[in-house]
């Protein structure tokens, strides 16, 4: 221990050039999931500012203060930016710190492939965004994407959309896809092959046994996205006609790739976010997990069913009763596996001893949230009630509702769980309780107060809007909200940068927990455990507390 | 019963999005969808009824035990520091929350089927009215090949009754990128997909006008792609339909103002985009203007129809509607006043 302690210290004094030539370098999945959240949480934040300037322009109709032009860059923008460039990576950046730690290995499977994936990934994001500078003619480059993050055919072909704005979009997403593969390969893998001994699969924490399976989506959804990107580009380049619909292509076969790829999209975001809840609700209830094969069971079957769902992205297409109907029934099925995940949870907080530490409020705004998120997901199954909302605002509130109220509410969880274990430090617990209260406030009166426009007949991607219509106040409120939600954000990342100096000291195990991860030091070491660890049971932890009464008992 | 049954589902609606009940909710849009005056939209509502008072239900079971879970089971000051009894599972409860789900899914999912079917697998009556819309960027072409009336941005379509049901079935299809139809008042929305033909139908049992607008993305002024449907009685439907039949008005011997304007729209790019029947203008890019000026607004809903709105759009389409695919047509002061005075006298 004391030799340790000394060569992390003295690393310390090194010269900040070969501080940062480490970090480009490096190949330790510890550096690499911090880069990948680190980058993640800046376009976090540049997705953030676009959606509070989306929001202002609609706060009132008729509003100028964007243009058209603009405001379609803008939601395009945002949403690319959310879902490839900081949802993806900031789940990727979890699970490569925490994958090899909980499962008490040592790395990656492959640490190289891992760099590649984060430096092809991040490639991708700055080529996005230098989009904007390019400029219309400079560099040949065009001004941002204007098309949707779905950027539906034939909106993109060249007839519509001329200049280079739409191979930036497709082109960068490209690139984060292969980064996105070349992860989910090394997560799989790693799990796979390098669990400690005696962690049989059976007795994987849940986290890893969510990241094995958002990999294997990652893995079937990722491929037809690619697919269609380059078939895009064949079309815009080499005169194809898979989507140009001028020369005959098909504007449906867009939709499909792109939903077959998009449907499972949402699950690889969301059950990360699943997987942080399993960790935190029972350290903080005290309690195991209640019902782990049922929880393991219902992931794996959410991950097969999610693959089977994703025209109910089209009902408005005119697939005609067979296909609606079978699109509606897969729907609706897979909210059973989800329902029994969030009965587990409430077993598990059921005669526990529940504790209101940060990263646990967080899981309780997570529960509340994701319970409306899928109940709004079954009204949306209904089709013909989905005739009506598809594409209104009620279904911008239904996915933020799952991106928002669930993703990132378990990912705060998540930075104020395992943050003492990355610094050695813990977060602001005062700083955090207002962040998580502004949040609820915020997120509550921006997305709660947003499905009463998509009822009353808005439709999504609109610039401005008539003040007859009578959405304006409800567009009001939800302005509003999005605004707390940012104070609630710089909480946030004051409380990041701040509580690295100032933090209280941490120790090793600061929750009093049961997984690997709190059985080396805080930071970890590079290698991150001295001597390799052996389980016997899924809380190695709780078997050396209670020696009395270990969990392989009951198992 | 049944008037508690609606109250019940209202107070479901009020808790779930805090203030809207259906009542209100209409009393304040033009556009919600739940105030349906269509067979389509209201067999909708119905089904949302359902739909959402299940929902609610499970939304109140399941907060309600997680709210009494919190508060019964936090960590109290006088807590022995002992972990509570640690539970693995219990295979009953868990079967239980599998069915039970299962059978609730079953009902939604029969119910939701019965509604797709009998708005999409009912048979097309003879007495149905048919109307070719064909989505442009960023407007609305409707075409009667019954009656051989072409028009644009205002659909005009007969009201239906129970008796004698009229619906109107809508042949949909796009000249450029894809657009969705959507009047909520009358049914949920269609997609407008090139190269493809899909089809709807609407049975407005109300004389008025409902208002929806494009509902899928398609470029820069998606925002200002509106949509106004005016079911007119029977009579004033045929009246209607007979004054668009008549040719424009092309004799303008007697209003030398017109006739002036007249000749300007003929010896300009107007006609490359737009038609008039009976004159050599027979664009079809932009939308027909042979009876333009019996239409209430300008550029697909955008803006009210008259001379001072005219004048500013024919002189700069996009200060109006940027992004509209109408070029600026730079005339002068003169021949824009007489090119106004011109449209505005084809009734
Ligand atoms: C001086 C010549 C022109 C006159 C007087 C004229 C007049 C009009 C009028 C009155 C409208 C509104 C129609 C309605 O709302 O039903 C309109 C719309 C339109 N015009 Fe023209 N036009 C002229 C030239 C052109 C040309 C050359 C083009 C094609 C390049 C064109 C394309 C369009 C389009 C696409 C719209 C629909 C715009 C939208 O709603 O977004 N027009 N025009
Ligand atoms: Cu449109």
């Amino acid at each position: 221990m004391q030799a340790i302690d000394e060569t992390t210290a003295s690393q310390d004094r090194r010269a900040p050039v070969s501080i940062i030539y480490e970090w480009l370098t490096t190949v330790d999945h510890k550096k690499i999931g911090l880069m990948y959240i680190a980058f993640a949480l800046f376009f976090l934040l540049v997705g953030g500012v676009e959606a509070l300037l989306i929001r202002i322009q609609l706060m009132v109709p008729n509003n100028h203060f964007l243009s058209p032009q603009v405001f379609n860059r803008l939601f395009t923008m945002h949403g690319t930016t959310m879902v490839f460039f900081a949802g993806m990576p900031i789940l990727f950046g979890f699970g490569n710190y925490l994958v090899p730690l909980m499962i008490g290995a040592r790395d990656m499977a492959f640490p190289k492939l891992n760099a590649f994936s984060f430096w092809i990934s991040a490639f991708g994001g700055i080529l996005l965004y230098f989009s904007y500078f390019g400029g219309s003619g400079l560099y040949a480059a065009g001004t941002a994407p204007d098309v949707g993050w779905f950027a539906y055919a034939p909106l993109t072909s060249k007839v519509f959309s001329p200049g280079h704005s739409t191979d930036y979009w497709s082109l960068s997403l490209f690139l984060s896809g292969i980064g996105s593969i070349g992860t989910a390969l090394n997560i799989v893998t790693t799990i796979l092959c390098m669990r400690c001994k005696g962690m049989t699969m059976t007795r994987l924490p849940l986290l890893p046994w969510l990241y094995l399976v958002t990999s294997g989506l990652v893995f079937v959804a990722v491929g037809p996205l690619s697919a269609a990107q380059i078939m895009l580009t064949l079309d815009r380049y080499l005169g194809a006609h898979f989507f140009d619909t001028q020369a005959g292509g098909s504007a449906v076969l867009w939709m499909h790739f792109f939903w077959i790829f998009g449907h499972p999209e949402v699950y690889i975001l969301v059950l990360p976010a699943f997987a942080f809840a399993n960790e935190i609700i029972p350290v903080f209830s005290r309690k195991a997990m209640f019902g782990y094969p049922a929880m393991v069971a219902a992931s794996v079957a959410i991950g097969f069913v999610s693959l089977s769902v994703w025209a109910h992205h089209m009902f408005t297409v005119g697939m005609g009763p067979a296909g609606n109907t079978f699109f509606v029934f897969a729907t609706m099925v897979i909210s059973v596996p989800t329902g029994i995940k969030i009965f587990n949870w409430l077993a598990t907080i059921w005669g526990g001893k529940i504790s209101f530490a940060v990263p646990m409020l967080f899981c309780i705004g997570f529960l509340f949230q994701f319970l409306v998120a899928g109940l709004t997901g079954i009204m949306l199954s209904a089709a013909p009630f989905n005739w009506q909302l598809n594409n209104s605002y009620f279904v911008v509130a239904h996915f933020h509702y799952v991106l928002v109220g669930a993703i990132l509410f378990a990912l705060f969880g998540a930075f104020y769980y395992w943050y003492p274990k990355v610094t050695g430090k813990l977060m602001n617990e005062t700083l955090g309780k207002w962040h998580f209260w502004l949040m609820v406030v915020g997120f509550h009166l921006t997305f709660d107060f947003m499905h009463i426009p998509g009822i009353l007949g808005m439709p999504r991607r609109i610039y401005t809007y008539e003040a007859n219509r009578g959405w304006q106040g409800w567009n009001m409120i939800v302005g509003v909200g999005g605004v707390i939600q940012a104070v609630a954000i710089l909480c946030f990342v004051y409380n990041l940068i701040s509580s690295y100096r100032h933090g209280e000291d941490a120790g090793t195990d600061p929750w009093d927990a049961w997984t690997l991860e709190w059985a080396t030091q805080s930071p970890p070491p590079s290698y991150n455990f001295a001597i390799e660890p052996t389980v016997a049971s899924r809380r190695p932890l709780w078997d050396l507390k209670h020696p009395e009464d270990p969990d392989s008992d009951y198992e | 019963m049944k008037c508690i049954v609606n109250l019940v589902l209202n107070l479901a609606l009020w808790l779930t999005w805090g203030a809207l009940p259906a009542g209100t909710a209409a009393a304040q849009s033009p556009t919600s969808i739940f105030s349906p005056a269509g067979t389509p939209a209201r067999s909708t509502v119905q089904l949302s009824m359902l739909v959402l008072s299940v929902t609610f239900a499970i939304f109140v079971t399941v907060a309600g035990l997680l709210v009494y879970a919190l508060v019964r089971y936090r960590r109290r000051p006088t807590d022995d520091g002992h972990e509570p009894p640690q539970i693995y599972g219990s295979n009953q409860i868990e079967l239980s929350w599998t069915v039970i789900p299962v059978l609730i899914v079953t009902t939604l999912f029969l119910a939701t089927t019965r509604v797709i079917l009998s708005t999409e697998a009912v048979p097309k009556p003879a007495s149905a009215m048919n109307v070719t819309v064909i989505g442009h960027q960023f407007w609305w072409e409707y075409r009667y090949p019954g009656l051989g009336v072409v028009t644009a941005n205002e659909l005009h379509v007969p009201v239906s009754s129970p008796k004698t049901p009229t619906p109107t079935y809508l042949t949909m299809s796009s000249a450029d990128v894809a657009h969705s139809f959507w009047v909520p008042r009358l049914a949920g929305k269609m997609d407008v997909i090139p190269n493809r033909v899909n089809v709807m139908w609407i049975d407005p049992q109300q004389a008025g006008i409902y208002l929806g607008q494009c509902a899928q993305y398609c470029g820069t002024q998606h925002a200002k792609m509106l949509l106004r449907v005016y079911a007119d009685s029977p009579s004033d439907f045929a009246a209607w339909a007979k004054h668009q039949l008549e040719p424009g008005r092309t004799d303008f011997s007697d209003d030398p103002v017109a006739a002036e304007g007249q000749k300007v729209f003929m010896h300009n790019a107007c006609i490359n985009c737009h038609a008039v029947t009976g004159t050599p203008a027979t664009g079809r890019y932009g939308p027909d203007l042979t009876h333009f000026a019996s239409r209430d607004t300008l550029a697909s809903g955008a803006i009210e129809n008259n001379p001072e709105n005219l004048r500013k759009w024919i002189n700069d389409p996009n200060s109006m509607k940027p992004g509209s695919l109408m070029p600026a047509m730079h005339l002068n002061d003169h021949d824009l006043g007489v090119v106004t005075t011109y449209l505005s006298r084809l009734k």
